[in-house]
Order: structure tokens, then sequence, then C-alpha cells
């Protein structure tokens, strides 16, 4: 099964040492092991993504040479790639992890789908509904999630132990002041903490880091000949799309995933960067790039993605 | 009023940059780099959105659509501005329409250096904030306009950053256009500034004139100040040395958690005390003393992922195994044998209160300290400082964002390095043990010479001939135990409930909650949550065997054996 794993190539002899990299290891590694000897039942929110193969790896680091004392929570919302589940399962055997999937089968049952409901409800009923049914039926009190500050504004203030009220609801006026790196993880019954060890990592920390790690991520990442549905700027994956397309408009395109999503509603960008040095070249090179139009979305949601999408339903 | 910039500058240069770019050089040069922490303060309108934003965009950390985002264009003409203050001030709006206004982290990186900006608002009520950004920083920008020069709040920004143990302030003097560019009027707010400083500790100050919003200083030299020669802001804060480069006291290694594999694994008598190393360096081979026990022994390994170490410092975090097998769990210390943490019972100490119920010293606080949390209780309230004027005023409580020095009481003792020498070991939070909230963050000064109170209550003292305790247990050994503790002439209440509240209920009036867990591993044998003397969330076990030593399930006999050792049932007298 090791076919579906990429093991990024590097073109450079990976350093054994990097400073800054090394400390927010460092930091990750202790929230950890806070929450795993703070909580009973803690859990991590596994998305098969960039960030969550870092944040796997962070774990195994925090716990070595024992094995990582939770579980792993993937939701699935039915419309995944499937490189995406099939690296998901090769990739968790191989590790020896203990995977837990959940679906809300109701909805998909239901005939859930972006282009019924729109992506809003789509993504609420398949994601947000979905993870505070997992959380709530297995009992979880803590849950590791892989979001990041630098992601967008509204990130910014988020904290490290953020704190989640009995329906699993985040309220901005009663999030704990964090001071140091004591974290205050005391909560009472049905109440519960998403916790994010990647809080400090930039988007270039997560892929300078896989780098030097050589750690595994899904292949759609990596850029090659892939069939696509162009439509104006736009790159649509064919697996599982619900548009439909104009004669002419399938093709083979060079291109990779900057962000894992659902199939549906994750757009492609044409690229050559078939390594992982090659996408940390094209993340800074856009970044200080000056031309307006070339911009990366930085959004890692995809989110400007499924606004663009909205139209072609 | 903002900067223009021609509209069209956006389509230059970028083909050549693009040519010239090596991946392998930016990797390599990447990892040289290490990690600054900053935190700001500054009064409304000083123009610290407006800085944050230069710094940013002149250093080239900025996208293109969140430019965009801000960029406003003037009529038909091909000029652009840029509303900087725009581009990171997520605060504002949050400001505008007065709900929660709060530490925002931002991250920008050089070719020395990364940045993580803790942007904190500089109004009045929000001591908090500041005191959050700053606990974590090592350098704090304080933003002053020229045109007014210092202000009471500058007072406090500063108070509170030599309080949090900042050793590097940059004052940034803005708005330098505003005043001519005058050298004098720089002059004269360079020197109250850094007398504030020196009156308030041993900072290292820098003093630098600029305009944000025009960039003088910031990025770019100004050249609208030909009499300044030092550093621009970024210059400075490339060259200012990191903290963790200046942790200066012995070992200290706070233990988080023990890692024991079992059997499956090649290492199946691994015990690693894993931390965060708070302070120091420690070798393989080397003499450490465990606390509380006081036992000393030798440093076989150290252990991580990506193989064994030689050596270790701070912050690295590791697992260590020891020569001798100790008896060491969560919360207890590691530390160098030669020059251990102090240990006390009774702290001098800083608090800054943040909840909005005030301090009262007749309630019973949770006090979490490195990796452990234990019961508090403030003795005595010293002195509240009036953070506008600095003055120490007489008081006997705290409220929210007040600041006061107060002596503290520990239920067991706490092991520690006065808060300027080393962080990690010298800070805690106190929480609310009702709400669960964060009530105050506490600097340590020392061991405190005011009399404890004694007793905390007359039935911690083993009132019933037991003291209170909570005991989790799988349901065979919780029937057998109940018999044996009643047998004990115990007070034991037994709950299937997994409410904390309750448990803590029934242990703050003396009984033994012994708490029926079905799913509990029999060979696990019991494990003591001990609420008011203040363990963590992880109930300590009782027996020292584990899971994946398949011995025969715990019997009530030894866990009674245990609760002897650690003090909960009297020791059997030998009538
Ligand atoms: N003249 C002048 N105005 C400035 C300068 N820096 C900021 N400002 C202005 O001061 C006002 C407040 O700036 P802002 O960054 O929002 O301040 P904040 O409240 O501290 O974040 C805005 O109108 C800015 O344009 C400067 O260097 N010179």
């Amino acid at each position: 099964m090791a076919s579906t794993i990429a093991i990024p190539e590097s073109t450079t002899q990976a350093p054994q040492r990097l400073s800054h990299l090394r400390l927010l290891e460092a930091e990750s590694i202790h929230i950890f092991r806070e929450v795993a000897a703070e909580f009973q039942r803690p859990v991590m929110l596994y998305s098969i993504g960039k960030d969550s193969s870092v944040m796997l790896r962070l774990a195994q680091k925090a716990f070595y040479p024992g094995p990582i004392p939770f579980p792993l929570l993937h939701v699935d919302t039915g419309y995944k790639f499937k490189e995406m589940l099939a690296f998901r399962d090769s990739y968790t055997r191989e590790l020896g992890v203990d995977l837990r999937v959940w679906r809300n089968e109701e909805a998909l049952a239901a005939g859930a789908n972006p282009v019924k409901l729109g992506t809003q409800r789509c993504c609420g009923l398949l994601k947000t509904t979905a993870l505070l049914d997992a959380l709530k039926a297995h009992g979880f009190d803590a849950a590791f999630g892989g979001a990041r500050r630098d992601e967008e504004k509204s990130r910014a203030k988020e904290r490290i132990f953020s704190f989640r009220d009995r329906a699993g609801q985040w309220d901005p006026k009663n999030q704990r002041p964090e001071l140091w790196n004591i974290y205050n993880g005391r909560i009472g019954p049905s109440e519960s903490i998403r916790v994010f060890p990647l809080s400090n990592w930039t988007e270039l920390d997560v892929w300078h880091y896989i780098h030097l790690e050589q750690i595994p991520i899904v292949p759609l990442y990596l850029a090659k000949e892939r069939r696509m549905l162009v439509r104006g700027d736009s790159l649509i994956p064919v697996e599982q799309s619900f548009v439909k397309s104009l004669p002419g408009e399938e093709q083979w395109v060079r291109s990779r995933l900057r962000s894992l999503g659902c199939s549906p509603c994750t757009g492609a960008i044409r690229s050559d960067a078939d390594t992982v040095p090659k996408i940390i070249a094209e993340l800074v090179t856009f970044r200080s790039s000056e031309r307006a139009n070339r911009v990366i979305d930085h959004d890692q949601d995809g989110s400007m993605e499924i606004k663009k999408r909205e139209g072609y339903f | 009023m903002a900067t223009l910039i021609p509209a069209s500058s956006e389509n230059s240069q970028n083909g050549q940059q693009d040519a010239a770019f090596s991946i392998e050089e930016f990797l390599w040069s990447e990892q040289e780099k290490d990690l600054l922490r900053l935190s700001t303060a500054g009064s409304v309108d000083d123009g610290k959105s407006t800085l944050i934003g230069r710094l940013l965009y002149d250093s080239r950390n900025v996208y293109e659509d969140h430019v965009r985002a801000v960029t406003r264009t003037t009529g038909g003409s091909a000029q652009a501005s840029i509303d900087f203050a725009q581009l990171t001030d997520g605060l504002r709006a949050e400001r505008e329409q007065g709900i929660t206004i709060d530490v925002a982290y931002r991250y920008f990186s050089t070719e020395r250096r990364k940045f993580i900006i803790a942007d904190t608002p500089g109004h009045e009520q929000y001591t908090r904030n500041m005191a959050t950004g700053a606990s974590t920083a090592d350098v704090a920008i304080i933003l002053l306009d020229a045109s007014k020069g210092i202000l009471t709040q500058s007072r406090r920004h500063v108070y509170i950053t030599s309080l949090l143990g900042i050793r590097h302030l940059v004052a940034a003097i803005n708005k330098m256009d505003l005043v001519d560019f005058s050298p004098e009027v720089f002059a004269r707010i360079e020197e109250q500034f850094t007398a504030l400083v020196a009156q308030l500790g041993d900072a290292n100050v820098k003093v630098i004139p600029m305009s944000a919003l025009a960039g003088d200083n910031v990025v770019e030299r100004s050249t609208r100040m030909p009499w300044y020669s030092g550093p621009t802001l970024l210059e400075h804060l490339e060259s200012v040395p990191a903290r963790h480069q200046l942790d200066g006291t012995s070992f200290r290694l706070p233990v988080q958690r023990v890692i024991r594999p079992g059997q499956d694994f090649a290492q199946q008598n691994f015990r690693g005390f894993a931390g965060q190393i708070a302070a120091g360096t420690v070798h393989v081979g080397d003499r450490v003393v465990a606390l509380p026990s006081g036992r000393q022994t030798l440093v076989a390994s150290i252990s991580t992922f990506d193989g064994d170490l030689e050596q270790a410092s701070s912050p690295q975090s590791i697992a260590i195994t020891l020569e001798d097998e100790f008896d060491i769990s969560r919360g207890d210390f590691l530390a160098s044998a030669d020059d251990p943490p102090q240990s006390s019972n009774a702290l001098e100490a800083s608090l800054v209160w943040f909840d909005g119920k005030p301090l009262d010293s007749r309630r019973n606080y949770l006090l979490k300290h490195a990796a452990q949390t234990v019961g508090a209780r403030v003795l005595a309230v010293h002195h509240r400082v009036n953070v506008q004027t600095l003055a120490e005023e007489q008081a006997d409580r705290l409220a929210m964002n007040e600041i006061g020095r107060v002596a503290i009481e520990t239920l067991r003792p706490v092991f520690f390095d006065p808060y300027l020498k080393n962080r990690t070991t010298g800070s805690f939070i106190l929480i609310d043990a009702d709400t669960n909230a964060t009530a105050a963050a506490g600097m340590i000064r020392g061991a405190s010479a005011v009399e404890r109170r004694g007793a905390w209550s007359e039935l911690e003292e083993t009132a019933f001939g037991h003291k209170p305790a909570v005991l989790l247990a799988g349901t065979a050994l919780a029937s057998s135990l109940e018999e044996a503790l009643l047998g004990e002439g115990c007070a034991v209440v037994r709950t299937r409930s997994r409410d904390p509240k309750l448990w803590r209920a029934l242990e703050s009036v003396g009984v033994i909650a012994l708490v029926e867990m079905p799913e509990e591993e029999p060979a696990a044998g019991a494990r003591l949550a001990h609420f008011s003397a203040g363990t963590d969330r992880e109930p300590e076990l009782l027996l020292s065997r584990s899971f994946e030593d398949a011995e025969p399930a715990a019997s009530a006999a030894e866990v009674l054996e245990a609760l002897r050792r650690k003090g909960v049932l009297a020791e059997k007298g030998n009538g």
C-alpha cells in the first residue's frame, strides 16, 4: 500500500536542526503531553491533510517510545477524494494508530450534497454536525485540531486551549487568558476543549517541517497530469464533480491541490510543483511576488474556491 | 490619510525574482533562523496597527489579496493608497462594536528571523491582555506619539513589561512627521523614557524615532531624520537576543508525564520522565535530584523520537530515564542536584487579577505551576499597585485588572525559582475551583515569611481517622474496597457519578468518595484523586503496577496499604 504514500523528495540535504522549527516542535509536544495528562478522553481530529500529518508526527514524538495514548477521529463527509481515503487507511495502519471514522449517515442517506443544499448547509451537516455528534457519542473531552493562527484574521486570537460549553459552542467572551505555557484544562461535566498544537506554526513552517522530517502526505498535493474541468480560471477535479462539463472543457492539466477538502468543492491550481521543496518555492515566490493576479488564495478551508464555485452549480 | 503608492508598481520586478529564486538557498537560510517573540503596547491612536501593517508590508510578509482588500484607488488617478492599519487591525471592528478585545497573534519572517507578534490593545482596562502578550515575549515594543510624549498610560505599559520580566524594550516614537522630525523633541522623550525604565528595573532600552505611516525607520532608514544614527526597528529586532538564549539557571524539568511503553517494546523497563526543559542543560550521567522526594540519582538517558541525545537544553521537550527506580509522577521535578530550585509552601508573588470575582482570601484556589496543580489560598495582600501613578496602595483584595503583591499558601510545596531568574519555574496561574476560570497570573518573588494559617479545615486533619479522598476503581475492586474501608471505620460514600463537582463536594465534607468505574482495568488498581490537595485531573495511580504488566488484579488490601503510604489512612500502630 506504500504506493499511496508520497515520500517527499528532498533536493537539499535535510539538516538535523532547525532552530525555530525545533522551538515550535518543543512547544507542540508540550501541549500534547499536557492534554494527555489532564484529560480523561482526548482525541485527535484527523483530516488527512498536511496539518494533520504534522500533528500526527508531533504526537508520535510526544509519547515516544510509547504509543499515542488517544485515538484519531476522521469526520468523513462521504465526498473525500479516493486518494485521501487510501492514504488515510494505509498510513494509519502503518503507524498502528487507533483510527475512528464518523459519517453523518442520516444526512447522506437523505441525499445531502453541496448542489442540493448549498455548500454552507452541506458543510454544516456533514462536517460540523457530524463532528459534534462524534465527540458526544464517544464522550471525548478534548479534541486536537490542526488550525493555525496565521490562517485568517479571526483565527489570530484563538487560544491554544479553546473552551467549549456543553453544547460544544465557542463563546468568544468566555475564553480564558493564556499566559506562558501554562494551560488551564479544567472543565465541568459535558464541557470540552479544542486544542490547537499548531497555533504558532505558519503555512511555510508546516511545509518546511514536512520536508525536513520526510513526513508522508497525500499525493494530491503534488503536481502531475490530472483530469480537470477547465472553466475560466478554475480547475475542477473531475472526480465526483457535480458540474456538467461543456464540450472540450475536460482536459489533462498539470495541477495539484493546495488544500484537501471534499472533491466537489475543492479547486486545483496549475502547478509544476511535484516535490515538497517545489511547493515551498511556489509558496515563497507567490508570497513575495507583487503580481496581483497570481495570488494564492490563502484560505486553507478552500472557502474561496467554494465561493467561486457556487456560481457553477 | 494613508500613504500613496503607484498602483502600477504591482506589476514590476517579479519576473526577475522568480528566475533568481533558488529553493536550495532558501531552505538553507530558513534553517538558520531562530524565533523572536514580540509584544506591543500603545494607547489608542498612537499608530500601533499602522506600525504592524508597515512592518509586515515592508518586510514583504503580506499576501497580495490582503493588500488589495485594503487599497483604495482614489479618483481616476493611477495612485492607490494602502490603509496600513486595516491590514492587520482585526481588533478595530471589534472595538467599534464593543465586543471582545483580545490578544491577536501575527507571524512574519525576514531573512534572519521568524517573529511572532502578540498584538495587544492598549486601552485602559486591558491590563489582562497586555500581561498575556508580554508573558511569552522576548521584546516589547511600546508606542509613543511624538506629539504627545509620555502619558500616564505609557507608565503602565512599561510597568507591566517589567513585571512580566521582559528584558528588552523598544520605544517607538511614532508620528515624528507631526513634530517636523525634530531632534529636540525626540531627545526629550528619549531621556524621559529611559529614566522611567531605569526607575522600574534594568531592562535594555532602544528608543527609535519613526513615522509608521510613511515607513520612516520601520524597515527602511529615514531620509528625513539624518540626525538619527541608530538602527531601524526591524534592524534592531533582528539583532536582539531571544529569551531562550538567556536562560541562565541550572537544569529543571517539570515532569509532565511518565512514559511506560510496556511489553511490546524492546525497552521493556523503559520509564521515561517526559517534559519540556524549563531551564539549563542536562547531560547523560548528570546527578539530578527528584522533588519532592529529594532522592538523587544519575541521568541514564535522554530519549527522543529522533534518537537518544547526549545532552539537551531548555526549551526542548524530551524524556529522561534514571539510573535508579524512583516513584516519580506528574507534577514532580527533576533538577540539577547541585543547584535545585527552592521549595516552599508559602510564596511571595505579584498577582495580576483577571476574574470578575475579586480575590477573596477566605476562598481556596487552585494554583497551577509548571506541571502541578495544588490547592492555594491568599494569606495577605501586601499592597495594590496603582498603575497610573505606580504608587503602592493599601488593599485587602484585588479586583479585575488590578495588580498587587501577595503572600500565598499552598497545600503542597512548590518548587520554584524567582520569576526574574526563570519565567517557567517562577510563574503560575490561579484557577477558581468553582467556575474553572483563570482568575489570576502570578510571578513568584521568593518564599514568604508570612505565617501560615494552619489547618486548611478541621476535616483535612483526619477528623474521621482518615483524610478525605476520592478513589476511582473498577466495579469488582470498588466492592471489596468499600468493605475493607468500612472495616477500617472510614466514612465511605460509593457513587457512579462522573461529575467531579460531586466528588469535590464529598471530599469537602471529609468522607472517602469511592467512584465506581466499570471500564477500569482490574489490574490498574485504584486511582486517587485528591481534590482539595489539588491534584491534576489525571488521578494518581495508587499502585505502581500498570495495565501492561498483566499482573493479577489489585486487591483491596494492596490499595489500603497504598493509602497508608499516602497518608490518607493512618499508619497501623504496632499494638
Ligand atoms: N501623522 C502620522 N499619523 C500616523 C502615523 N502613524 C499612524 N498615524 C495615524 O494615526 C491614526 C491611528 O493609527 P492606528 O494605527 O489606527 O492606531 P492604533 O489605534 O494605535 O492602532 C491613523 O489615522 C493613522 O493614519 C504617523 O507616523 N504619522
